[in-house]
């Protein structure tokens, strides 16, 4: 049994090695504007799935229904966006405030250059983190408390409220007001140039994989641990699960810390996608198309997750992009394309999902589980 | 003074705008267990269908049919996405109301092109009044009065008829009821035409004040709405109609105040003060959870 | 066997995705080739929001462009004839969509790119053109922020700081205003950007209120702005919250003047004002009669095709972002012309030193690449008639 265990763990390393090393070689083969869509659902696809990870290990794994995500992500963006933003820029960035009230950069902390910028980066989204974690923490204290639903519509709730203190213009020395955020390092400056200027070696969707991947497989590795199982179990039975001697509320609690610190991560890694952080665009929308992610992909899967983040950003922003446009073929007008269509569809195929099949495209299996599956089923036949 | 009257007046008739909304919101809870995400969106469909309607028909027909036509549709909500859901659990149905909630805005925003439109103007509650010196529409009058009288009639209903007495029960104990040989799919149905039927008077009354209408703008409402429900002890009528004048009121007071910016977040602080401090409301019942 | 399997499949994933793009690509390449038979295409992107909050705003910037590529379908680049295809991209007024929304436009190979309507998308969406080095003119984002730091914007429309001192100017010597009520949506850049310059330049007393997006009921706003005794309202609000806003302050008989930004003029909110006593001011880039034959045209393409008329709000009158995107796209055509190639990096250096006399004015870049321009329209609203009228031409001091 170990053995097993252990060969799959490999296996599952090896193929996000090999995906990492594809994700390279793609980037660096491709013509990067031909295919710049393609790199551009990877990267917001790989933040997607992160932050759909961290919302299936409360909804999915604890059994905590949340609708906070978009706050936690809101931190973490703001953290990241506020500690790397170059101190040169920030005159520039905080126009209306006449300069921030934080004025040093993390990357130049860390002596510039390209150690600077990774070392300033990582540590950036990893503060963003511990921001959106200690705020969990502590709204975590009483809204815990509450029953499912309950729960839902407090998290939402909260959500709203975070996004109205950060848009408050006396805190815009720090926060810059309703203004944008920008300038601060983004996937694409991982890119790295010779001294010309030319890019030499594309990383951005590799930077995008593997933060990410990281981050997901943390999670994973907690999901297997104790902690994990006392999670499943508090979801499965709560008062079956206290009786077996876990401590509800330490783990509870243990869950939404956890899951808000990457999404915090996840919200500093949408800053660097969306090169801008804006508290407007974390709206509770934004927390509706995380949980149908986690729906479509299944609840309580993490590769289903992942794999429904892709698809999910890539049909909705790109493939089903020509439902927008009004066609002609053959001189006649298709009908019914015109503007939002497009947004149409997609809800009815959401729709489908959340009636028709409802465990989504993995439901709470693995990837890996669907191999030994099939083998299994071969094997009784 | 005047300004004191303006801002009593103006959450008066919000108070009694959400109150109709919150009535929906604290009946389909009292039943099913279920946030109905989507009845803020119902909301704001029976306004644009009322702009689409009035635009070829006379008010006296359109407003009749705008009514039947909300109440079907929340009886087709109700039967395509939370029917075959019954057994499923309950964080499933939430997500189909999001879902509809979503496919709602996506298909207004597609229909009205993304444009706001305007809400025709209905002769009589339109017309503006004055009210100690305060300049008002009539429909701020007519509010408060129709609210009353709305609830009174749903009370009355609840209490005295066989379908009342059959929401009662199966509010009560689904299964309980069920066994009693209570039809719990019309039951739950009637819930819901209900509920759209009073979400429909809510968006006249709502959008001849507010006049134009966005895909977003159920969204809101819905959950101010939602929140006086919760407030007023959700499963409760007289509850959420108490709970959604509170909330209408609070939040004019603060919009009048220095700290406008944070009224929204101020229901929500206030929805999360409430959940933690008396999660049953103001009148809510005490429930216990059965094992 | 089963790491075979998952690799296998990862792999097959990542193929798959590639195969689509890399598909698409040689695709609208093909496109490019193929028309060459009749003449030679040129490609620009036309980045805009067509839903979400602007999207009413967007489509009429659109409008112009259209009105533009129906009026001149072709341009003369290096000797040959080129037809000109607008390729769209819909950034859903959001920040988050305008990254993906940009990357579609760089595939898509356009030589350059027009839009968009609000800042913020613009500045979500420039790295990605910047990286691309793919050169953006924006219409009327007139957000700082946009181009400055990002060599590859440009703009032909003035900027917030300009707009909100000429507003603030207009409101002191037209009204003595000693008093002003300042209201914007929370958290919106392009509002709070305004009430800010206003607030700097104003010489007088002002009182700031900002309320939640999808706000309705702004009465507690406009009796507050009464009741502090204000002399003017500033409110420049997207489209949907100053219908919401004028028609209120219709309905209450409001006496005192409303302010508005380039947003406020549409013809939802001339509507909202019609037959009531309200007095609204709108500054604007275009007023309706400065080029008769510019209004005379596109009136008649409006009354013509059904489709433009309802993206127009239902009539003909003329939005100032519809000549501003009339104007965008003859920038574009003229930087083609200079450029002489459909090179996008050609294009890019013809454009800091171009200048253009369009229907809004004479356009010409300063080195941020931002249009030097000293003029604003401020028009009125006739409410018997239901059209603007000149009030006066600023400029700034």
């Amino acid at each position: 049994m170990k053995q097993t265990v252990k060969k799959s763990t490999w296996a599952v390393l090896l193929c996000v090695l090999a995906l990492l090393a594809a994700v390279v070689v793609l980037e660096n083969v491709l013509d990067p504007n031909k295919n710049i869509m393609v790199f551009a659902a990877l990267k917001k696809g790989a933040v997607y799935a992160l932050v759909a990870v961290s919302m299936n290990l409360l909804n999915g794994f604890t059994g905590l229904f949340s609708l906070g995500q978009a706050g936690f992500m809101l931190l973490g963006a703001y953290t990241y966006a506020i500690l790397t933003i170059p101190a040169a820029q920030r005159d520039t960035v905080y126009y209306i405030y006449n300069g921030s009230a934080v004025n040093f950069s993390l990357p130049e902390l860390f002596g510039g250059g390209t150690a600077g910028l990774v070392l300033g980066v990582l540590a950036a989204l990893i503060l963003g983190g511990c921001v959106a974690a200690a705020v969990a923490w502590l709204i975590g204290l009483p809204v815990l408390r509450l029953k499912s639903d309950y729960l839902a519509i407090a998290t939402l709730g909260f959500g709203e409220i975070i996004r109205a203190v950060f848009q408050w213009d006396k805190l815009g020395p720090v926060t810059n007001g309703a203004n944008a955020l920008k300038s601060f390092p983004t996937f694409s400056s991982f890119n790295i140039q010779n001294a010309a200027g030319e890019t030499v070696l594309r990383l951005s969707t590799f930077t995008a994989f593997l933060l990410a991947g990281i981050c997901i497989a943390v999670i994973v590795l907690l999901i297997n641990s104790t902690y994990g199982r006392a999670f499943k179990a508090i979801r499965d039975d709560e008062v079956a699960a206290e009786a077996m001697g876990i401590n509800l509320s330490k783990h509870k609690r243990l869950a939404f810390v956890i899951s808000s610190f990457f999404a915090g991560v996840g919200g500093g890694m949408f800053a660097m996608f969306a090169n801008q952080a804006q508290a407007k665009t974390f709206t509770t929308a934004m927390t509706y198309e995380i949980l149908l992610i986690v729906v479509i992909g299944g609840i309580g899967s993490v590769s289903g997750s992942c794999i429904a983040a892709f698809l999910y950003v890539a049909a909705s922003e790109w493939w089903l992009r020509f439902l927008d446009a009004e066609t002609f073929v053959g001189g006649v007008k298709v009908p019914l394309l015109r503007n939002g269509f497009r947004m149409v569809v997609f809800s009815v195929v959401i729709m489908i999902v959340v009636l028709f099949f409802r465990r989504g495209l993995m439901g709470d299996k693995e990837l890996p589980d669907l191999f030994k599956k099939r083998r299994k089923g071969g094997a009784a036949k | 003074m005047q300004y004191a009257i303006s801002i009593l007046l103006s959450g008066v008739s919000l108070g009694g705008q959400y109150a109709l909304i919150a009535i929906g919101y604290t009946m389909v809870y009292g039943i099913l267990r279920l946030i109905n995400f989507a009845h803020g969106d119902v909301f704001m469909v029976a306004g644009l269908m009322m702009v689409y309607l009035t635009a070829s028909l006379p008010l006296a027909v359109s407003v009749p049919l705008v009514l039947v036509l909300t109440v079907l549709l929340g009886f087709i909500i109700e039967r395509a996405a939370y029917k075959p859901l019954r057994e499923a659990p309950r964080m499933s149905v939430m997500i189909s109301a999001i879902g509809v909630s979503y496919l709602l805005q996506n298909l207004a925003t597609y229909i009205t092109g993304g444009l706001p439109q305007m809400y025709p103007e209905i002769p009589g509650i339109s017309a503006t009044v004055t009210i100690a010196g305060v300049p008002t529409k009539w429909v701020t009058v007519v509010t408060p009065v129709l609210v009353l009288v709305l609830v009174l009639a749903l009370t009355r209903l609840i209490h005295h008829t066989k379908v009342g007495m059959a929401m009662r029960a199966v509010a009560k104990d689904f299964e309980t009821a069920q066994l009693m040989g209570i039809k719990i799919n019309a039951v739950i149905s009637v819930t819901f035409i209900i509920g759209s039927f009073l979400a429909a008077v809510g968006s006249v009354l709502y959008f001849t004040n507010y006049q134009s209408i966005v895909p977003l703008s159920g969204s809101l409402p819905g959950l101010r709405a939602f929140v006086a429900a919760v407030f007023g002890g959700i499963g409760s009528i007289p509850g959420a109609v108490v709970g959604a004048f509170i909330i209408g009121l609070s939040e004019s007071v603060i919009k009048g105040s220095s700290w406008s910016i944070f009224s929204d977040a101020f229901t929500f602080a206030l929805l999360i003060v409430i959940l933690v401090v008396k999660p049953t409301g103001l009148f809510g019942e005490k429930v216990t959870d059965k094992v | 066997m089963k790491k075979f399997f998952a690799m296998l499949l990862a792999l097959a994933m990542v193929l798959s995705l590639a195969a689509c793009g890399g598909g698409s690509g040689s695709g609208s390449g093909d496109g490019q080739t193929s028309g060459g038979s009749g003449g030679k295409t040129v490609k620009i992107g036309v980045f805009e929001p067509a839903t979400g909050d602007s999207g009413a705003g967007g489509k009429q910037e659109m409008l112009g462009m259209q009105y533009g590529n129906k009026e001149t379908p072709t341009v003369e680049i290096g000797g040959e004839t080129y037809n000109v295809e607008l390729v769209y991209a819909d950034n859903a007024s959001s920040a988050d969509k305008a990254p993906t929304a940009a990357s579609q436009l760089v595939s898509q190979d356009v030589s350059l790119v027009l839009g968009t309507y609000g800042s913020g998308c613009a500045i979500a969406g420039g790295p990605v053109f910047g990286e691309a080095g793919l050169a953006a003119i924006g219409v009327t984002c007139t957000n700082p922020g946009v181009t400055a730091g990002n060599d590859y914007y440009f703009r032909i429309c003035f900027l917030d700081p300009f707009q909100g001192t000429v507003l603030a100017n207009f409101a002191q010597e037209k009204f003595s205003a000693k008093k002003a009520y300042l209201l914007g949506e929370l958290g919106n850049d392009y509002d709070q950007g305004l009430l800010n310059y206003f607030e700097q330049a104003f010489d007088g007393e002002c009182v700031k209120d900002s309320f939640p997006a999808n706000t309705s009921d702004f009465s507690t706003f406009l009796n507050k702005a009464v009741a502090e005794d204000c002399d003017v309202v500033f409110c420049p609000v997207s489209i949907a919250y100053s219908t919401q806003i004028v028609k209120l302050a219709a309905s209450m008989n409001l006496d005192i003047p409303i302010l508005g930004s380039d947003t406020l003029d549409n013809n939802k909110v001339l509507d909202a004002a019609k037959g009531s006593s309200v007095q609204l001011y709108v500054s604007t880039f275009y007023q309706e009669g400065g080029s008769p034959e510019f209004d005379e045209g596109i009136k008649a393409w409006l009354n013509e095709d059904s489709t433009a008329m309802t993206n127009n709000g239902g009539d003909d009158t003329i939005a100032a972002v519809t000549a501003m995107g009339y104007d965008a796209y003859y920038v574009a055509l003229e930087a083609l012309k200079a450029a002489g190639s459909t090179d996008k990096a050609a294009v890019k250096a013809a454009l800091p030193s171009l200048t253009y006399t369009g229907v809004s004015g004479a356009i010409a870049f300063d080195e941020v690449g931002d249009a030097i321009r000293d003029t604003a329209y401020i028009k009125t609203a006739d409410n018997a008639a239901g059209a603007w009228t000149l009030e006066t031409v600023q400029t700034a001091k």
